[in-house]
C-alpha cells in the first residue's frame, strides 16, 4: 500500500499529538514553533494527497483493523485535499501574522494554551474535511466548537466574555440540531457510514417510507450547520465574535472554522443525502433564500457600522450568504461557485482582520472610523493589505472575489426564477460592498487626524510576521485571481468524485 | 437646502463622523467613576431610548408570542417525526442490520472484550473515542483559559481564601469522618471499574468519573493543601499528557498496522482473562486518567482559579 494513503489520517493524529505536547511544554516560543511546524507538515502531506488524488482518483482509508461499516473510515479526494491544503496555509499565516497582537492581548501564561487550541482546531478541521463517517464528523465538530470558543475568550476584556457566551449558545444550538439529525438518520437508515447512508436514503426516498423523518433530518442537519456557520437569520453572533477577538482568532474563526462546517455540509449533501434527494426536498430553496437575504442584510448592517472590525464581521455574514446561495442554486455549477467562494473568503477575510488589528494599533487602538483617518498612511503595509482585501471582496477583476462572483452568475444562468434573483442580488450586494469597503479605504488614506496622541507610524521592520502573512495572502489572492482555471478544474473534479 | 444637508451628511459618513443610517442601538454609556453620580448618564441616546419604551414593549410582546408559536410548531414537527420512526426494539428496524450483527456475533472473538460496548468504542470505532477523549482535553484547556486567574502567592488569592473559609466544609467533622471512610472504597471501586472495563460494565469514562469524584470529595473534606500533595498542577499535567500521548500513539500504531495490513503485536488474548482484549485495558486506564484529571481540575478551577 502506498504511503500517501496514510497522510490524511496522519494529519489528524499528529495534530492531536502536538496539542498534547504543546500543553506539556511551558515556553510560548517553542509552542509557536511547534504549531507552525505542524501546519507545514500537514500542508506537505495534504499536498502529496492532492497530487496523488489528481493522478489516481479518490481513496478510502480504514482507521484500524476493521473494514468500513464496522470500523471508522476516512476518505480523501481532490476536493478534500485541496480544501485541507488551503486550511493549513491560512491557519499558519493567521497565527504567525497576528502573533504580536496575540502577545499583547493575551495573558502571558495562556499563550501556550492558545497554540494548543489552534492545534486542536487544525486536527478537527482535517477530520471534518476527510471524514467518511457522519458521527466522526460530529465528534470533531464538538472539539472545534469548544476550541473556537477558547480562542475567542482568551482575549480577556468584558466584551469577549459576552461574545463567547453568545457564540457558545448559537454554536451549541447548531451542534444539538446536527446531533439530533444524525440520530434520526441512524434510526431510519441503520448506518453512520456515508456511502451506506446514501444508498439507504435513495431507497427510502424512492419508496416513500419514512418520508417525514427523512425530510426533518435533512432540515435539521442543514440548519444545524447553517447556524454554526452564521447563515442570515442566525448571524447576530458574528459582529461581537469576530469584532472583539484578537486578530488571529478573528481570522481563524471567520476564515476557516465556519468554512470547515460548510464543507462538511457539502460533503453530507453529496455523500449522504445525494444531490437528487437534497435538491428535490426543497431545503435547498430555504438555503437559497436565506443566502440571498444574508447577502443584502449583512451588507446593510455593515454600512451602518462605525467600527472597522464589526463592519468586516458583518461583511462576513454577507459572504456566508453568497456561499449558501451557491449551495441552494444547483448541485454542479452552484456548489462549484460556493466552494470557490469558500476559498476566496478564507483567503481574504483573515487578511482584512489582521490588517484591521495593525491599523488600530497605528491609531492608538482606536477602531472607530473617525480615529482611523490616515491609518493607511501611518501603517502602509496594513493599508495596502486592507485595500487589497477590500478590492477582492468587492469583486474587482484580477482578484479572487471577481472569479467567484463570475461563477455565481454563470451558475444562475438556466434556472428562470433563480437567475433573476441571483443576478439582482449579486448586483445589489456588490454595490453595497463597494459602498462600505471603498468608504473605509478612503477613510484610511485621508491625510487627517495626525493630532491624536495615540497615532504612531508603524514601519515594515516592526512587523515582519504580519508583513510576510499579508504578502502571502495578497499573492495567493492575485495569483489565483489571474489563473483561476486550474483551481476551478480541481474543484469540479473533486465535486464530481464526491 | 435639503440636498445640501444630505450631501454634507454623506461627507460626514465618509469621514466616519456620522452614521449613514441612524441606528437605535447606540453605544452603551461609559461608566465614569469621577462624575458626581457615576451611574447617572443622561445622553442623547438615553432620552431617545425613553421615547422608544412603548414601541419596545409592543415589540417584546410580539416577539414573545412569535417565539412561543415557533417553539410549539417545532415541538409538534419533532413529535410527529418521532411517532413516524421505526418502533423501538422491533426486529424489522433498519438499525438491526449487518453492522450490529457483526458487533454482537463476532465482537467477542475479534476484540477479545467480554464487554461488547468497550470492544465497540475502543476497538471497532476507536477513532471516534480518540476524538471524544480530546473533547475532554479541549474542555480542560478552555476552562483554564476562562478561569486561570489566581497566582498562589498573590494577596488577592489569600483574601479570597479567608472569605471562602466561612462557607467551607473542611472543618465539618461529619464530612471529614465520612470522607475518611469513603475515600478508600471510592478509589478501590474506581480502579476496579477501570481495570475491568473490558470484562464487565464500566470502562474509562465511568471509572474516571468515580476517581474524579473521589478526589473532589477528598479536597472538599480535607482542603486543597492535602490534595496537592499527590495531585498538583504538575502531576495533573504529566498524567493527562502522558495518557493522551499514549492513547494517540497506541491507536496510531493500531490504525497504521490495520490499514496497511501489517502484522500487529496486539492480540485479543483469552476472552475473560484480566490481561486480554489487546490494548483495550490500557486504553481504558488512559481514558480514565484523563477523565479523573479533567473532573478534578475543572472543580478546582471553579473553586479557586488554579489547580
Amino acid at each position: 500500500m502506498n504511503l500517501v494513503f496514510n497522510f490524511p489520517a496522519f494529519t489528524v493524529l499528529i495534530s492531536l499529538l502536538c496539542s498534547g505536547i504543546g500543553f506539556a511544554i511551558n515556553d510560548k516560543r517553542k509552542a509557536r514553533v511547534l504549531s507552525t511546524c505542524l501546519f507545514c507538515a500537514c500542508f506537505v502531506m495534504n499536498l502529496c494527497t492532492l497530487i496523488y488524488c489528481v493522478k489516481n482518483g479518490p481513496f478510502t482509508y480504514m482507521m484500524g483493523h476493521y473494514p468500513a461499516p464496522w470500523g471508522n473510515e476516512i476518505r480523501a479526494g481532490v476536493g478534500e485535499a485541496l480544501i485541507a491544503c488551503f486550511f493549513n496555509v491560512i491557519i499558519a499565516l493567521c497565527v504567525n501574522g497576528g502573533y504580536s497582537e496575540l502577545l499583547n492581548d493575551v495573558d502571558e501564561r495562556k499563550i501556550k494554551l492558545y497554540f494548543v487550541m489552534v492545534n486542536l482546531i487544525n486536527a478537527s478541521l482535517m477530520a471534518l474535511v476527510y471524514t467518511n463517517d457522519i458521527f466522526t464528523g460530529y465528534v470533531f465538530i464538538e472539539i472545534c466548537t469548544i476550541a473556537s470558543a477558547g480562542i475567542l475568550m482568551i482575549h480577556e476584556i468584558g466584551r469577549t466574555m459576552l461574545a463567547a457566551t453568545r457564540y457558545m449558545i448559537f454554536s451549541l444550538l447548531g451542534s444539538g440540531l446536527f446531533l439530533i439529525g444524525v440520530i434520526l438518520l441512524y434510526d431510519i437508515t441503520g448506518h453512520l457510514l456515508m456511502p451506506n447512508i446514501l444508498e439507504a436514503v435513495g431507497t427510502l426516498w424512492a419508496s416513500g417510507e419514512y418520508h417525514l423523518p427523512l425530510l426533518v433530518v435533512i432540515c435539521l442537519i442543514s440548519m444545524g450547520i447553517a447556524i454554526k456557520s452564521g447563515m442570515f437569520p442566525f448571524h447576530f453572533w458574528m459582529p461581537d465574535t469576530y469584532g472583539v477577538a484578537t486578530p488571529s482568532s478573528s481570522g481563524i474563526l471567520s476564515g476557516i472554522i465556519s468554512k470547515g462546517y460548510i464543507f462538511l455540509l457539502i460533503k453530507i449533501i453529496f455523500r449522504c443525502f445525494g444531490t437528487d434527494v437534497f435538491y428535490a426536498s426543497g431545503i435547498n430553496d430555504v438555503l437559497f433564500v436565506c443566502g440571498v437575504c444574508g447577502m443584502i442584510f449583512g451588507s446593510i448592517d455593515a454600512i451602518k457600522e462605525n467600527n472597522i472590525n464589526r463592519m468586516t464581521a458583518f461583511s462576513s455574514a454577507a459572504q456566508i450568504g453568497y456561499i449558501y446561495m451557491g449551495i441552494g442554486l444547483s448541485p454542479t455549477l452552484g456548489v462549484t461557485a460556493a466552494v470557490f467562494h469558500i476559498l476566496t473568503h478564507a483567503v481574504t477575510k483573515p487578511l482584512l482582520f489582521l490588517a484591521n488589528g495593525k491599523l488600530a494599533l497605528a491609531s492608538g487602538r482606536e477602531k472607530k472610523f473617525l480615529g482611523l483617518r490616515g491609518a493607511g498612511l501611518r501603517n502602509r503595509v496594513a493599508g495596502v493589505a486592507f485595500t487589497f482585501g477590500a478590492l477582492s471582496m468587492v469583486g474587482i477583476p484580477g482578484f479572487m472575489g471577481f472569479i467567484s462572483k463570475l461563477l455565481f452568475a454563470q451558475a444562475a444562468v438556466g434556472g428562470s426564477l433563480h437567475m433573476a434573483v441571483t443576478i439582482i442580488a449579486l448586483a445589489v450586494s456588490t454595490i453595497l460592498n463597494t459602498m462600505y469597503f471603498l468608504r473605509t479605504v478612503i477613510t484610511l488614506f485621508t491625510a487627517e487626524g495626525w493630532d491624536n496622541p495615540g497615532n504612531v507610524r508603524v514601519f515594515i521592520r516592526q512587523q515582519p510576521g504580519f508583513a510576510v502573512a499579508a504578502i502571502c495572502f495578497m499573492a495567493i489572492n492575485v495569483v489565483i485571481g489571474m489563473h483561476s482555471q486550474p483551481i476551478i478544474t480541481l474543484i469540479e473534479r473533486g465535486l464530481a468524485a464526491l | 437646502m435639503m440636498k445640501n444637508n444630505k450631501e454634507s451628511k454623506f461627507l460626514r459618513w465618509l469621514n466616519g463622523e456620522d452614521l449613514l443610517i441612524d441606528t437605535k442601538n447606540e453605544e452603551p454609556p461609559v461608566y465614569d467613576p469621577e462624575a458626581a453620580n457615576p451611574y447617572q448618564y443622561e445622553t442623547e441616546a438615553h432620552t431617545l431610548r425613553k421615547v422608544d419604551k412603548a414601541e419596545r414593549r409592543v415589540f417584546s410582546r410580539v416577539y414573545l408570542a412569535l417565539s412561543v408559536l415557533l417553539v410549539l410548531f417545532l415541538s409538534a414537527v419533532l413529535l410527529l417525526t418521532v411517532s413516524n420512526l421505526p418502533r423501538y426494539g422491533s426486529a424489522e428496524a433498519p438499525v438491526n442490520n449487518e453492522v450490529s450483527e457483526r458487533y454482537i456475533e463476532e465482537g467477542l472473538e475479534e476484540t477479545g472484550a467480554t464487554n461488547l460496548v468497550a470492544g465497540m468504542i475502543l476497538d471497532y470505532r476507536a477513532f471516534d473515542t480518540l476524538g471524544e477523549s480530546h473533547v475532554l482535553f479541549t474542555g480542560i484547556c478552555a476552562v483554564m483559559i476562562l478561569l486561570l486567574t489566581a497566582r498562589k502567592d498573590s494577596k488577592k488569592q489569600l483574601r479570597h481564601q479567608d472569605e471562602e473559609a466561612l462557607y467551607d466544609v473542611t472543618c465539618d467533622p461529619i464530612v471529614r469522618i465520612m470522607a475518611f471512610f469513603l475515600m478508600p472504597c471510592l478509589l478501590l471501586f474506581g480502579i476496579y471499574v477501570l481495570l475491568n472495563g473490558h470484562l464487565s460494565p464500566g470502562g474509562g469514562f465511568s471509572g474516571g468519573a468515580i476517581l474524579g469524584a473521589a478526589f473532589i470529595l477528598y479536597s472538599m473534606a480535607f482542603g486543597f493543601e492535602k490534595t496537592e500533595r499527590f495531585l498538583n498542577e504538575k502531576t495533573i499535567k504529566v498524567i493527562s499528557c502522558c495518557s493522551l500521548g499514549f492513547y494517540v500513539v497506541a491507536k496510531s500504531y493500531s490504525f497504521f498496522t490495520g490499514a496497511n495490513h501489517l502484522p500487529s503485536i496486539i492480540s485479543p488474548g483469552t476472552p475473560g482473562a484480566i490481561l486480554s482484549a489487546g490494548i483495550i485495558m490500557p486504553l481504558n486506564v488512559a481514558v480514565g486518567m484523563v477523565v479523573a484529571c479533567t473532573m478534578y481540575s475543572i472543580f478546582s478551577f471553579f473553586k479557586r482559579g488554579t489547580v
